[in-house]
């Protein structure tokens, strides 16, 4: 994730500005590393784990869930990959927002 | 873990092991990271994906989807599925899918175009302090019960995992939702929601389709019900297996014996008032489609969830239906029995079906991904409710009526308070909606008190343009009472606290007290309106249909997209899609 992050890397001082690509921050490539995760645990629990086949009615449950995650997961990698989202010469900081209970944001410094 | 010292734990009523919540604990680091992301402005591309208007729109879709796919879709669903059968698919097929093509083709323009943040501030747009003042307060009562119903169920799950009594429960999920909102959770909203989605899906699906195996596929499970609809005993009152198996005419949904009204009661007071008022008028989805890109955008966000919406009732209604036969307490519970344990420590209800499925069927692992999923639905929606609560409380009640002209730190601190107060209150009426064996009952009724005025008098407004400021308030107020009014006289809209003047119980009386409100609601606002002044036509500009150039309603690039993008070729297809199923089942 970071090496892909470093292809297109925003400068430090947001001063550069010109058009990259959303890279690791892309909503697609979160969705991808949870569903991998998730996948790779429910594959090794399914190999080597307790099955519980008596509750599955005789299916390996976690493995086939775990086959169809990592495979959901390489879907929205490669996605992200083949169509990048650009983004924009310039992008707004997003401010705080005032009617959102949260913590406030860091200055960015720039 | 499950020795607090001091507290009677009963037993756990899920056994999770380290690896599931490892897969819990996963999701928490996702979704806190990616807040804590956001605030320290890590990247230009968190900005871009947070500022407003510039997501596609399959993100705001699925956001929009998921920001609904909560308490209210898989507790309550499965629970009506569990009791009632596959005739629940009408909150779906005929409650929701017509209204957000609605919203998508005739009502986005006017919010994606005037830029309004919330209901309220439409309504003070349209019909200036009074209906604003009703508005904000039955705005910030509903979302404050509704949080509530949303901690029941997340309390709910913490005493499933842990055995803890349900009061400690409540007290720590209440502690969970405060942690997730102070620590960013909600900055970074519309990522989580479509990561929710996906855990949701990813925990369900399997547990509908092992569900289906285990009773030895689709006829399997007819047969069972059938078989369970014919031996069990006359007053337990189950509903025929041939209702139980076909969605129309829907009796045991709407509690009416004859087929006729049932038809009409479904259509009219869940399809058109009840669903329209909550798709159209809900800013928590709206909101969503606010942050997509172009009118072209944000009019297909709620047409592109449709289709999601549509296969939902397969993930969530299935596996209630599975665990009626399937588990014994819910079993023993429809047959008239009352098995004790739940997720209460009460004794077992409806509301119960999806995690005692859960228990029965999946093995560790799948175990934790669907914790995961409710625990993320049920605390987002908790989080969602408390923010539009703040929201509405520090700027269009403080800041408007009571204290005007102070510093922003001044309301941010008011804000801090009001989510902190939200949260006890939410406490309290976490206990309220521990009193419904089925929460979807409670629900409608409040969506029917809170949501069919405000319709009435946000579609008469938009199309009428002679409608007035008085009319606004009048008939926002008479619709709510006389929706108040028909569940205290209903036999038990209100539970105990009903009467039982008219013979309406469960559903159908919340379909008939939402009637009731939007049909007073229509005749005050438009007798009012004949005897008070109108606002003037220039006030009314991107406010009302008439009022408003053609040319603002949409987006001048979707002339230029091949058909399968354009809005109405979408909602077409959806809408198809939407009455083959109604014709299937």
């Amino acid at each position: 994730m970071s090496d892909q992050h470093r292809l297109d890397a925003p400068d430090p001082d947001g001063t550069r500005g010109e058009k990259h690509t959303a890279g690791a921050f892309d909503i697609r490539n979160f969705i991808g590393a949870l569903l991998g995760l998730y996948g790779l645990i429910l594959l090794v629990m399914g190999i080597f784990g307790d099955q519980a086949l008596q509750k599955t009615g005789g299916v390996n449950a976690n493995l086939w869930a775990g086959i169809v995650l990592l495979l959901m997961s390489a879907f929205f990698f490669v996605w992200a990959r083949i169509k990048p989202i650009v983004v924009p010469e310039h992008v707004e900081p997003v401010d705080d927002d005032p009617v959102r209970p949260a913590p406030k944001r860091r200055p960015t410094g720039s | 873990m499950h020795a607090l010292a001091g507290l009677p734990t009963a037993d756990a009523l899920i056994s999770a092991k380290p690896v599931d919540y490892v897969i819990i604990a996963l999701y928490f680091v996702f979704v806190l990271g990616i807040g804590v992301m956001a605030r320290r402005a890590v990247s230009d591309s968190i900005d871009f994906f947070l500022s407003g208007r510039s997501l596609p729109a399959w993100v705001t879709g699925l956001a929009f989807i998921s920001a609904n796919l909560g308490a209210v879709e898989i507790m309550g669903m499965s629970a009506n599925g569990a009791e009632l059968g596959i005739s629940t698919v009408h909150y779906f097929w005929v409650g929701a899918i017509p209204a957000m093509l609605f919203l998508g083709v005739v009502m986005m323009p006017f919010y994606y175009g005037s830029k309004v943040r919330s209901v309220p501030e439409f309504m003070f747009r349209r019909f200036g302090t009074g209906a604003h003042l009703v508005n904000s307060i039955s705005f910030a009562v509903a979302q404050l019960l509704i949080a509530g119903v949303n901690l029941y169920l997340l309390g709910s799950i913490v005493h499933a995992l842990l055995g803890w009594p349900l009061w400690v429960a409540l007290l720590v999920a209440a502690a969970i939702v405060l942690s997730y909102i102070t620590l960013g959770g909600l900055s970074a909203a519309i990522y989580n929601e479509v990561l929710q989605f996906f855990v949701i899906v990813a925990a369900l699906l399997p547990l509908t389709l092992i569900g289906l195996h285990r009773v030895g596929g689709y006829q399997g499970l007819k047969d069972k019900i059938t078989e369970f609809a014919t031996s069990a005993p006359a007053s337990a009152g189950v509903p025929p297996a041939e209702q139980q198996l076909h969605s129309w005419p829907g009796q045991a949904l709407s509690g009416f014996d004859s087929p006729f009204w049932s038809v009409v009661g479904i259509v009219f007071g869940l399809g058109f008032v009840l669903s329209f008022g909550y798709w159209t008028t809900n800013f928590v989805e709206v909101q969503r489609a606010m942050a997509s890109n172009s009118m072209s955008a944000a009019r297909k966000t709620p047409i592109i969830g449709s289709f999601a919406k549509m296969f939902v009732p397969f993930i969530v209604i299935i596996p209630g239906m599975v665990a009626a036969v399937l588990v014994k307490e819910i079993g023993e519970l429809k047959a008239g029995g009352t098995p004790p344990g739940g997720a209460s420590g009460e004794g077992v209800k409806y509301n119960d079906s999806l995690l005692l499925l859960m228990r029965d069927i999946l093995p560790n692992g799948l175990l934790g991904v669907a914790i995961a999923g409710l625990l993320a639905a049920f605390m987002a929606g908790m989080a969602a409710n408390i923010s539009a609560f703040n929201t509405v409380f520090s700027y269009d009640l403080w800041q408007r009526y009571i204290r005007k002209d102070h510093s922003d730190d001044y309301y941010l601190r008011i804000g801090r308070l009001a989510t902190v107060g939200a949260t006890i209150v939410a406490i309290f009426t976490a206990t309220i909606a521990s009193s419904f064996s089925n929460v979807m009952d409670y629900l409608q009724s409040l969506f029917g008190f809170f949501n069919a005025p405000l319709f009435a008098t946000f579609i008469l407004g938009m199309f009428w343009k002679r409608m007035t400021a008085t009319a606004g308030w009048v008939g926002l107020t008479a619709g709510t009472l006389s929706a108040v009014l028909v569940a205290f006289l209903s036999e038990d809209g209100f539970g105990s606290a009903s009467l039982g003047v008219i013979p309406l119980s469960g559903q159908g009386a919340a379909f008939v007290a939402a009637s009731a409100a939007f049909v007073v609601d229509i005749v005050l606002s438009v007798g009012v309106s004949l005897v008070t002044e109108p606002k003037s036509s220039a006030e009314l500009r991107g406010l009302v249909y008439s009022e408003t150039p053609k040319e603002e309603l949409v987006d001048p690039e979707e002339r230029n997209m091949p058909w399968f993008r354009r809005t109405l070729p979408l909602a077409g297809i959806s809408l198809g899609l939407v009455i083959v199923l109604n014709f299937l089942f």
